[in-house]
């Protein structure tokens, strides 16, 4: 009995700490805040890509209350983590829609968290923008739900393209992760493309989402003699991918997708990440003025350099903030009609209009790895 | 006059409808965790079974979970529009018959895994359940036509408070009815000591089986359930730590009480809740909240003096 007391205001602790936390983060304003709910990875497996996007929404979010708010009225974001997990993100836009009430969405930058929570946010009425689900399913979901980045259709195609014309590549293996919808739909573009190019796929090789050992699909297709390996997957296990290749002695091209762009794909791979290719939202080596002020910005408030997806996230607040200052009003109704009409909005990532399927029209740039760094290579439009 | 307990199995019946008519005026973030808490419930409610009372040890119950809850989807989903007008497009109808096709499926699986493996004893039976639900998983994966990795998507939102918890009402009261019968009295044996239940008379294998299966089926609603709550399926969904969390629910009550594992389930379900102010702290407390809880109460959480095993 002593222990089950024991226990029971070990609970009561608990739960009192977390109400502190409650009231915390609702601070009363002098106007009540314009409240922005974000549902991203901030921990777990794909934490680094949550983490990432939440510094540039929280960027874009200090520059929007420094310079007096949206229509008179302070903002406020409120993040809730999904941990990587199936399951997480319908819990986590429940609440942010109906406990909350947040007039707009900002989330899950992994297109099968996103495609969870997207159907929360079409019945609530709720505009929703997704910084970098580039899964195409995403936004057919229903007329509140946006993207600010480019497809998966459109990241294959760039990239068949780009194998086939700069890389002159006739024969190509994929290598790709059947546990994430995210690598499988690149690859189906992908083999589209370059088959509809002339070019031909020797080998198809698969692992799942969490694997460290790519040796055999590796030995396997280096038996096939690709010219080129095109490997869609995450960081994680792209960096892994490299090491091992080059071990084996394989010194091809190797393409991927915008999940490789991370800091941890050199610190995993070291001086096998060489000869990486792969699209980007956003090119720190970009020329553009506002691009240029982004990095540094967010290089002197976080000490260490934006990765894609954090430009995405700027990106994503920013365009919303946009759309409530064109509407006028916090109507969800009003704020979705004006996210629509986006055109020509000068983000950061570059010029962004929204077109007819609620799809980003944007140019994707392609980046090299060399001496150790992500070195610019070409841009392809759309 | 029908005995104490089926009486208590109708008056849940009957609250869980009357709640769930007014749940339009419920805020639909409560109702979400409230039917989450139900099918918490049938799922350690379920495991109980398998891993309280007849004292095997399954790490597959995700497993059993997601063939539920795909078999039941596809159905409302894929053939729900021709099937609806059959019953005359009452959802109500269909609903139940998709969750218990899922169920039957789902035990289906469990006789499967369970016939050959649970000749094994202990640790075995452990491994062969844990393979059991990544080849699940992995198939889920691979199937396009449930949408494979991308996950399945359009799911009508069938579930609702009266489902969740009558389902929970019902599993509890099964696994409850069925340990209370003579032929129940075997599980219990087969879980105390599995020699002298065979010198007994009794079919240890056969016994173990019939936990399996009840087990999964049950198992298998609770992942319908789930489908139609979250309205998407993800095969990641159903992985391993999914297992693990409802392993935790079962060993946090107390294996093989009946009361402890329900309220385990209520509250690791619902305390996650709270912790969400904490942003990244949260998943730290949750797992320091856990060590601590095995610390201090190893033989289960909610197990004290007052209620002795096998006391009925």
């Amino acid at each position: 009995m002593k222990l089950f007391l024991r226990t029971l205001a070990l609970l009561c602790l608990l739960c009192a700490f977390a109400g502190c936390g409650r009231k915390e983060a609702a601070a009363p304003g002098a106007a009540t805040p314009i409240r922005i709910g974000e549902f991203s990875s901030l921990t777990g497996r794909e934490a680094g890509l949550g983490q990432y996007t939440h510094m540039g929404v929280l960027l874009a979010l200090e520059e929007l209350d420094a310079a007096g708010g949206l229509l008179g009225r302070p903002v406020e974001v409120i993040a809730e983590d999904t941990q990587s997990k199936a399951g997480e993100s319908v819990t986590a836009t429940r609440k942010l829609v109906s406990r909350d009430h947040v007039i707009a969405l900002i989330g899950e930058g992994a297109s099968g968290r996103c495609l969870e929570g997207a159907p929360i946010a079409q019945a609530g009425r709720v505009p929703l923008v997704t910084p970098s689900a580039t899964n195409p399913k995403v936004t057919e979901i229903g007329d509140y739900i946006f993207r600010v980045c480019f497809t998966d259709p459109f990241q294959g195609t760039v990239m068949a393209k780009f194998a086939r014309d700069s890389l002159k590549a006739r024969r190509v293996a994929l290598l790709v992760d059947v546990g994430a919808s995210y690598s499988v739909g690149l690859a189906e573009f992908f083999k589209e493309r370059f088959k509809a190019d002339g070019g031909e796929i020797v080998a198809e090789q698969k692992f799942a989402g969490g694997d460290k050992d790519f040796r055999a699909q590796l030995t396997a297709i280096k038996a096939a003699n690709p010219d080129a390996i095109f490997a869609p997957c995450y960081y994680g296990e792209a960096g892994l991918i490299l090491f091992q290749a080059r071990q084996l002695g394989i010194t091809l091209p190797i393409l991927g997708g915008d999940g490789y762009e991370a800091p941890e794909l050199i610190e995993v791979a070291g001086a096998a990440a060489e000869g990486a290719y792969f699209p980007v939202h956003f090119s720190l080596e970009s020329t553009d003025t506002r691009s240029r002020d982004f990095v540094q910005k967010f290089t002197a408030r976080f000490q260490k350099p934006p990765t894609g997806v954090s430009a995405l996230g700027y990106d994503a607040l920013m365009l919303v903030a946009d759309a409530i200052r064109r509407a006028g009003t916090t109507d969800g109704a009003a704020i979705r009609d004006a996210l629509a009409a986006t055109h020509e909005f000068s983000g950061v990532t570059g010029r962004i209009t929204i077109d007819s399927a609620r799809n980003a029209h944007k140019p994707a740039s392609i980046i090299r790895v060399r001496d150790g760094r992500f070195q610019f290579v070409e841009t392809v439009a759309p | 006059m029908p005995p104490k307990s089926q009486l208590w199995l109708l008056a849940t019946l009957v609250v869980a409808g009357i709640v769930s008519a007014f749940s339009g005026r419920i805020d639909p973030y409560f109702l979400d965790v409230a039917m989450g808490v139900g099918i918490a419930v049938t799922l350690a409610a379920s495991l109980n079974l398998i891993n309280g009372f007849t004292g095997q040890f399954s790490l597959g119950h995700a497993g059993f979970m997601a063939v539920g809850a795909y078999s039941s989807a596809v159905i409302t989903t894929n053939f729900g529009p021709k099937l609806l007008p059959l019953v005359g497009g009452q959802v109500w109808i269909l609903f139940p018959i998709a969750l218990v096709v899922g169920g039957l499926l789902a035990a289906l699986a469990g006789l499967a895994v369970g016939a050959p493996s649970l000749r094994l004893k202990g640790d075995y039976l452990a491994i062969v359940t844990l393979g059991f639900g990544e080849i699940i998983k992995v198939i889920f994966q691979n199937v396009d036509a449930v949408g494979g990795a991308r996950g399945l998507v359009g799911i009508p939102n069938y579930t609702n408070l009266f489902w969740t918890f009558g389902v929970a009402a019902v599993t509890v009261y099964v696994v409850w009815a069925l340990l209370n019968s003579t032929y129940g009295r075997g599980f219990l044996a087969v879980a105390d000591d599995e020699v002298a239940a065979e010198a007994m008379g009794l079919n240890p294998t056969r016994y173990k089986i019939t936990a399996f299966v009840v087990g999964s089926f049950f198992a298998g609603v609770a992942g319908g359930l789930y489908a139609h709550l979250k309205g998407y399926l993800n095969p990641g969904g159903f992985d391993f730590n999914k297992s693990i969390e409802i392993v935790v629910m079962v060993i946090l009550g107390g294996m093989g009480r009946h009361v402890g594992v329900i309220l385990a389930a209520i509250l690791l379900t619902v305390v996650q809740e709270p912790l969400r102010q904490l942003g990244d702290w949260r998943m730290i407390l949750y797992s320091l909240l856990l060590i601590v809880l095995m610390i201090t109460r190893p033989q289960g959480l909610f197990v004290w003096p007052l209620w002795k095993k096998k006391n009925a």
